[in-house]
């Protein structure tokens, strides 16, 4: 009989029949085993069963689809996106041709209001006002979307190197977007701005993108952070997956959700903070330009006096846009949102 | 405690530091530089030597930078270009008007926004809470120079309650001590004039207030909303405490805490918007030399201290928000 000590494991080895024990423990296993496995069968089961293994973005799909908000929110953007997109098709004049009808009228102190021919009547020039209301759309389309797809893409890089490499990397590219985010954001863009030898629309669009890259590095940075540790990231490093795609393929897509509805909401204080700077005489000098913020920042203002639907109608458009991917993108948080999962 | 705020201004030295040489260094390299800003038509070759040399331009950027830095820790931010007075004292000119329309927008937005908020939260999903969150989604989606303009028009034009613009009516004749001209009248006892500051400051300060106070209001509502369900608000309500006990010992205390983060993050925002607001007002403070320094020949001395002061105010502000914790909330002083 070998020594019990070193026999580790073995049960009480003078009970004489340890003959019948490791079957008994065998078979406890087995037992053990298979209703662990029946379980869990029954368990995958009834999960698909239920909801069949939603993902978490379809889930949040479907959480949009029944909340009022996101429909509003959605239906104006669409709109928008829509008038956009067709507006040669529904203007009903050339936004840039200046009409003799018009011109003929206008004054210091007066331009001419709304007829049966122009619908929203005369811009300061003597063009289309409804026209340039309509291709205004593709312009603030335009601008807001270059915009935060810039700022997007800078930040999304940044926050990604951050998260990804982490240590001094991450502490040097944070203490970066810091100084940044220490600037009032319409004071960086003036200053963005003013380094530019000579305005152009490009000047605001990238100002208003850079004022954002901070926020869009920071959030993936976070959301990159968290997940490190996660079990995913680990369960990849241990089989092995290669460090480059373990951040290109389990931690990106993971974290691109909340940027993306960052992005929604963004495109609101874009399209604000392009109207600012217009407003400031930082804008666009381009005359012919058509763009709510410019309409409302330069001719709006100036001609306030005179007529004040030169003002209302920019403001309006853009407060209703603003609205729309205000709604669009909080509903959207809410969805992914895990705690209102149901 | 200590070790917190030792750290916290070292932070705030190396920002600072960075972003001075940042800016140092872009707005060196502008386009048009101040050079030709200060000689306009009658830039000649030889002229624009000479100036150049003057001003110290022509020295290699890191001797620049380091004799910027000299003169600043001095307190010496050189001379404006365009009126050519010291910078400090441009500045100093200016800050009071921005500093006395941001007080007076943060009393509204906060003395309005925290009840707004708390009762939108206490009556979730009723009249008042659908009200008040639409009119901030409003708040942050309305261009807030169109407001001003909005405003101005109707309370100023239609009905003459307010004044149009300005801090002060014309002509009446007010002594200046410490440039905040309401507190100013109450000191000199010249209370007409604090009475007409005051009636200069309502309109501007509601339109610079519409942003921070949405904000707060929202932050204020979700924050509750995550207090109220709470198991020690339940646990007190078992107790049999009285509402009020409740309310303001155990729900707003503890609801505060974020707020008070959002309402030093929104330092950043009334900043911003006081160049936007001052403009429509024609309120001349720090943001109207901030638009003129820049359309009105680039006035690069004055926009780099402005700049240095803006991210200076912000980040003091909120470490003084996160020292408030302590005092908030026992348990960060523990920690």
């Amino acid at each position: 009989m070998s020594d019990p000590i070193t026999q580790a494991g073995a049960p009480a080895p003078r009970s004489g029949d340890d003959k019948p024990r490791p079957g008994m423990s065998e078979r406890s296993i087995g037992v053990l085993g298979d209703r662990k496995k029946a379980r869990l069968d029954e368990l995958a089961r009834a999960s698909s069963a239920d909801r069949g293994g939603i993902s978490l973005v379809r889930d949040a799909v479907r959480r949009l689809r029944r909340n009022p908000v996101a429909i509003v929110g959605a239906t104006i953007v669409g709109l928008f996106i829509l008038v956009a997109i067709f507006a040669p098709l529904i203007a009903p004049h050339d936004p840039v041709a200046r009409f003799d009808e018009l011109t003929k009228n206008l004054t210091v102190d007066s331009i001419p209001g709304a007829s049966s021919e122009f619908p929203l009547g005369s811009d300061p020039l003597g063009r289309d006002f409804l026209s340039r209301m309509i291709y205004g759309a593709r312009q603030t389309l335009f601008v807001g979307v270059l915009a935060t797809l810039i700022g997007l893409a800078l930040g999304v890089l940044i926050g990604a190197i951050a998260g990804a490499f982490g240590g001094w990397v991450d502490v040097v590219l944070m203490r970066l977007t810091d100084v940044m985010l220490a600037l009032p954001s319409l004071l960086l863009a003036i200053t963005l701005v003013a380094m530019a030898s000579r305005s152009s629309q490009w000047t605001v669009i990238f100002a208003v993108a850079i004022v954002n890259v901070p926020i869009f590095a920071r959030l993936l940075r976070g959301s990159m952070l968290a997940q490190r540790e996660s079990d995913h990231v680990l369960a990849a490093r241990a089989l092995g997956v290669k460090e480059r795609n373990i951040v290109l393929r389990h931690m990106l897509p993971n974290s691109l959700t909340a940027v993306i509805v960052q992005a929604t909401l963004t495109f609101a204080v874009a399209i604000l903070d392009a109207a600012a700077l217009s407003f400031l005489g930082l804008g666009d000098p381009d005359i012919n330009r058509a763009e709510w913020g410019l309409m409302l920042g330069v001719d709006g203002q100036r001609y306030f006096e005179v007529r004040p639907e030169l003002a209302y109608y920019p403001a309006l458009a853009i407060v209703v846009v603003a609205l729309g991917f205000t709604l669009l993108g909080e509903a959207m948080r809410e969805a992914i949102d895990p705690k209102n999962r149901r | 405690m200590l070790r917190v705020i030792v750290r916290r201004l070292l932070q705030l030295v190396v920002t600072l530091i960075a972003l001075s040489a940042l800016i140092f260094i872009w707005l060196r390299n502008l386009p048009g530089g101040p050079v030709e800003a200060l000689l306009g038509e009658r830039a000649t070759p030889e002229r624009r030597a000479l100036l150049t040399k003057a001003l110290g331009y022509d020295q290699p950027i890191l001797v620049q930078y380091g004799k910027f830095m000299q003169r600043v820790v001095t307190g010496d931010f050189g001379n404006s270009i365009r009126s050519g007075d010291p910078v400090t004292e441009v500045i100093s000119r200016a800050f009071p008007a921005t500093i006395e329309l941001a007080l007076a927008a943060m009393i509204i937005a906060v003395g309005l926004g925290v009840p707004l908020g708390y009762l939108a939260a206490r009556w979730r999903g009723r009249f008042l809470d659908n009200l008040t969150i639409a009119g901030t989604l409003l708040g942050i989606s309305i261009p807030i120079f169109f407001l001003g303009y909005l405003l101005k028009d109707v309370f100023t034009q239609n009905i003459h309650w307010f004044p149009p613009s300005g801090r002060l009516t014309t002509g009446l004749d007010n002594t200046n001590v410490t440039g905040f001209f309401v507190l100013d009248g109450l000191l000199t006892r010249e209370f007409d004039a604090s009475a007409d500051a005051l009636w200069h400051l309502i309109l501007p300060a509601i339109t610079l207030a519409t942003i921070p106070l949405a904000v707060i209001v929202r932050i204020t509502r979700a924050s509750v909303l995550d207090v109220l369900n709470e198991d020690y608000v339940r646990t007190a309500e078992a107790k049999g405490l009285r509402h009020r006990t409740i309310r303001g010992r155990h729900i707003l205390r503890n609801a505060l805490l974020p707020v008070v983060t959002t309402i030093g993050l929104q330092t950043g925002a009334l900043l911003s918007g006081a160049v936007l607001t001052e403009k429509v007002y024609n309120w001349g403070g720090i943001g109207t030399l901030i638009t003129d320094s820049i359309t009105g020949g680039r006035d690069y001395p004055v926009l780099q201290a402005i700049i240095l002061l803006a991210a200076l105010i912000f980040v003091v502000v909120n470490l003084l928000v996160d020292l408030s914790y302590a005092f908030i909330d026992p348990r960060v002083r523990v920690r």
